[in-house]
Parts: C-alpha cells; structure tokens; sequence
C-alpha cells in the first residue's frame, strides 16, 4: 500500500517546515487517520514509513503512544467523554451513563450499528464549562442529560 | 473587591478579535513596530522584560526575561534557533491558553515575533495540542493574515528582521505539555522527556538552542514592550507582576477564565469572582493551580494567590487553575481520578513513575470502594515519597506525589473512615458507571 497521490503531496509541503523530515510525522499521522475514517491501519503504517524513509516499527512506536491515534477503526461518531477532576465534579458520571444509554454503546466500545464508539478521555482543557464532550472536533460544553440526548440524537 | 485593570482579555471581548483587522484596529503590532522601527536591540527587549518581572504562566513561573537570556551569544554560536510555543494545555482543570488561542492568535503572533528578535531565533513552532481544533485553526488563519501582510516570513515590516511561524499539531498526550517532551514529539518520536542538562537553551529542537514559553507568557510580552516595565509592575504583587488568566472549575457558581492581578486571596476570587460555592454549600477543599498542586483544605481559604504564598501554604500557584470542591466531594474519589490521570499520562521510562503511579491510583481506588486497610493510607505517602522529588527524569512523577501526599495530611480522617465503614462515606459518591470509572 502507497499513500495516496494527494496526501504525499499536501506531505511534501509539510515537511518543508522542518529541518528534519521526521518532525512532520505526527502532523501527517493526523492526515492519515483522517482520509481512513478515523484509524490507522498496520498497511498505513508501513506506508507512512516509507514516506518517511523510517521503520514500520517506529511509526508503530509514535501511533502507540499518543492517545488520539487509533489502531482499529471506531463507528462512524466517535463520541469523547472527559472524565477529569473538573467534569467528575460536575457530572461526568451522569454524562457517560446518557452517552452510553442514548448510543447503546458501552465506554471503549461501538454501538452494535456502528454508529458510535464511546471513550472516556482526560482533561480536554474546557474545565470552565464542565461536564463535556468532543465530537468531530466539535466540543460540548455544560452538558447535562437532556442537551446530550439532543446532541446525540442531532447527528446523521 | 475593588476593579482592577485588565489587558489580556479586553480585545477577546470585541467582535471578530481573532482578525489582523480588528487586532489592528485595537493597536495591534505597535509594539513589533516600536521594536523593530525605533528599533530596539535585542538586548533593550530581553531588559524590558527581566525589569517588568514577568514569570511563566505555564506552571513554573520562572522569569521570562531570565529564561531568554540563557541563550547562547550569537558572536560564539552560529547554530540555527529556535522558539517553541507550549499551547499543548492540558494540566487539568486548566483551561485559559484555548481563549487566548482562539480570541487573540495575532497577540500570539505579535508576541512570537518580539520573542524571536529579542531570542535572535529564525523560527517559531507552535505546538497546539490535538484536541484544539478550533483555536489551531484560528491561530493558523491568523498566521496566514500576517504572512501575506508581510509580518510573518522574510523581511517583516520592510526590516531585515526574518522569521517564520509554523503550527505544530500534537496527539493527546499530557507528557508533551513538559518542556522536553514538547522537543521530542516536535521531532516526530514519542513525548519522552530528557534528562536535563543539557538545557533546551544549549540543546534544544535538533540540538540547537531553543526556548519553550506557554502561551499566556508569549501573550504579555507586546503589552510589556508597549505600556512598560513600570507598567506592568504596577499590578500584582512584587514577585508575581502583571495579571494572570485564572481558569475556575468545580463546584462554584460561576466558573470562567478570569483576568486577575496576582495577590488576591482565594477566598475573594471563589466569593467575588466565581460567586461563591454552588447550591449555597460549604467549601471543603481546593486545588489552587491544576491537579499537580497539592489539595488545600478550607481552612486556607485566606491565601493570597501569587508564587510565594500559595508555597508558603504547602501547594503551589501551578497554572492558576483553580478547581472548587464542596462539603459533599469525596476527596478520595477526586483523589483516584487524579492519580487516574497520571497513570495514563505517564510516559514509562522511569519506574517510579510507570510503577507508581499504577499503585497510588489503585491504592486510591481501592480505599475509595471501601475495600483498602489502614496500611494502605500509610502505603500512599510511603509510595509517594518513593516517587519524588527530584527521583526522576522529569517532574509528572512529583505531580502526582504533590497531591497524594496533600490527601494524606488533611483528609487522612476521610480516608480512614472509608477503611473503618468499608464504604464511602460520603452518599452517591461511590457508584461507578461503565467500563472507565
């Protein structure tokens, strides 16, 4: 598998802003995931690794650790619950008991649609308008039960 | 509480502020053009701003003017440079940089291309962290305004003055928001800190010498060349100059991000400016600046909120990010999810803190269900005292410490009753939900 003739170029850009090709390797891990409906597969990986001139296994090493690179594929909504001090303390718990019971998703699990995937994340720096969630890059803020089912039930 | 002056947050608050035209409209880069038209040397920039007493927001509340100078003297290295802009926001219940990011990326921009020219530094990269979409793309629009206008690249204001941004993308990992760390994922390999020394200012980005400034830090230095020194230090107290950006969170009733002076108490900021404790509760406990600043109990309500005296009261001032909890919290749940945190966010090269951080979270958790012994309240402070300070290549292992160690010593009566009851005490706080509690 080769990366797409379209990403290698909008990569041969990138790379540009950096001494060292290497340093654009999370950028373009972003790209990746996003033309491959949010995950990384082990093909994408060896991929990517030849773009870079590196080894699969050192992309496998990058994708492994960052919290935000998915290594199977999720539903077609990927529904982020933080469950930090901040969110804790204003109802988190209740938030992912909604999410959970309006998506039929179980937390780190897809709805039997595939539909939705439902994850618990850490801070995701909107303490002020706690409890939230991220969907899409879209954050939610100052959630309660009734604005998640609506939130949720809003999406195609 | 009587007012007091404002800068930072006064242009977030006009319509399309994230514009080149509305930021100059509101006296924007005035103070790249004072620096680079009257023009000031590099060293006036790095004096102004040791003189206006500037610490980093960022949590360690070094001083700024200090930091710059520690790069090397160009007449004695010719190495490339750099500046790193740590927007990589993650210490929880820290939520301020995402304003300034999103309302005010030509401050931002404005304040790299001073730092550069003071740093002599050829470029910028701003790492941005995953999750912040739209304030990276507020701040990457902003950055393609001030290119074409001829701010940002070759030649900025018709000057021989160069320097380029870039924005850097990071993938949710807390470690990164570590100064090293940052460097590393910047290279494109995983956030594992660096032993220091070596210091970012004589090995940095690719070994060369770099810098690394949160982002509220970069936001205050046109102000500071703009208004002044004398200016700046006319707010806050005489250690902790200027105004902070207070992020409050928790049970309170009006949580917000807040332009505060430093120096005032905390219980004037919780009554006055987030409107007390919500439901018309007592306080219980709070974190006076993020998770890895030790748990204050009620009782230190009074601290003034600047560097010293949140240190004199046995925490730490952290990143401003105050988080409320009232009469009814379990702090031992708050406690779980803490450590919860640090587990996760732990990069694992250091045992203590791979190891450590497991424990302390289970030994929490454990005691929280009802389920822990009178050993495991000593076993915390034991394993904590194994873990920092100063054990380890970087400080996450001391952040979780901090707050294990604050837990022990003003809320052992609440974990010790959850021992003696084998259930916590505190109703409805001890139901987890799904698979991720």
């Amino acid at each position: 598998m080769t990366l797409a003739p379209a990403l290698v170029a909008e990569l041969d850009e990138l790379v540009t802003h950096y001494p060292e090709k290497r340093a654009a390797l999370i950028p373009a891990l972003h790209r990746i995931q996003e033309e491959n409906a949010g995950w990384i597969s082990p093909e994408l990986m060896e991929a990517c690794a030849g773009y870079f001139g590196l080894e699969p296994v050192e992309v496998w090493g990058v994708v492994s650790f960052y919290p935000m690179f998915r290594t199977t594929p999720p539903g077609k909504h990927l529904v982020n619950v933080c469950h930090n001090i901040s969110c804790e303390l204003r109802g988190a718990r209740d938030v992912i008991d909604q999410v959970c019971r309006v998506t039929g998703a179980s937390v780190h699990g897809t709805s039997a649609d595939g539909r939705f995937t439902v994850e618990t994340v850490e801070c995701q720096g909107a303490c002020a308008n706690a409890p939230m969630m991220e969907i899409a890059g879209e954050y939610h803020e100052d959630l309660d039960a009734a604005k998640v089912e609506r939130i949720l039930g809003d999406l195609a | 509480m009587s007012a007091h002056p404002t800068y930072m947050l006064d242009r977030c608050e006009v319509a399309d502020s994230h514009t080149l035209k509305v930021y100059r409209e509101n006296g924007g880069y005035e103070a790249l053009e004072k620096v680079l038209k009257t023009p000031l040397s590099p060293e006036d920039v790095i004096a102004v701003l040791k003189d206006s007493g500037l610490r980093g927001r960022g949590g360690a509340g070094f001083p700024t003017g200090l930091k710059w100078s520690f790069m090397p003297d160009v007449a004695k290295d010719d190495r490339p440079r750099y500046l790193a802009v740590n927007a990589d926001e993650s210490e929880p219940g820290t939520c301020k940089d995402r304003v300034l990011l999103r309302e005010d990326p030509h401050g931002l921009i404005e304040g790299i291309l001073i730092a550069c020219y003071a740093m002599r530094a050829e470029a910028a990269y701003v790492y941005v962290r995953g999750e912040y979409r739209l304030p990276y793309e507020r701040v990457a629009a902003a950055i393609d305004e001030a290119r074409a206008a001829g701010l940002v690249g070759e030649n900025v204001m018709g000057t021989d003055f160069s320097c380029q941004i870039w924005m850097h993308k990071g993938a949710g990992a807390y470690i990164c928001g570590e100064e090293t760390g940052l460097m590393e994922s910047l290279e494109g390999k995983r956030g594992h800190p660096r032993p220091k020394p070596p210091f970012p200012a004589g090995y940095g980005l690719w070994g060369n010498p770099t810098t690394v400034n949160n982002v509220e830090t970069i936001q205050n230095v046109p102000f500071i060349v703009s208004r002044g020194a004398e200016w700046f230090r006319s707010m806050g107290t005489e250690k902790s100059t200027g105004n902070f950006l207070c992020g409050i969170s928790g049970h309170v009733e009006r949580p917000g991000v807040y332009e505060l002076p430093f120096g005032l108490s905390a219980r004037s900021i919780l009554e006055e400016v987030a409107g007390g404790v919500w439901k018309g509760r007592e306080l219980k406990a709070f974190f006076p600046g993020g998770s890895s600043t030790g748990v204050l109990p009620a009782g230190s309500i009074d601290v003034a909120m600047d560097h010293d005296s949140v240190k004199g009261a046995g925490s730490m001032f952290g990143t401003g990010a105050m988080i409320f909890m009232d009469e009814t919290t379990c702090v031992t749940r708050i406690a779980e999810v803490t450590l919860r945190f640090y587990e996760h966010e732990s990069c694992g090269q250091c045992s203590q803190c791979r190891e450590g951080t497991q424990w302390l979270h289970q030994i929490f958790r454990r005691i929280e269900r009802g389920q822990g012994t009178m050993d495991d309240v000593d076993m915390l402070s034991t394993l904590a005292s194994g873990m920092a300070p100063g054990k380890t290549i970087c400080a996450l292992s001391d952040a979780a410490a901090i707050p294990t160690h604050s837990v022990v010593k003003h809320f052992r009566d609440e974990l010790e009753e959850h021992v003696r009851l084998g259930r916590c005490p505190l109703a409805g706080t001890s139901q987890p939900v799904g698979a991720g509690a």
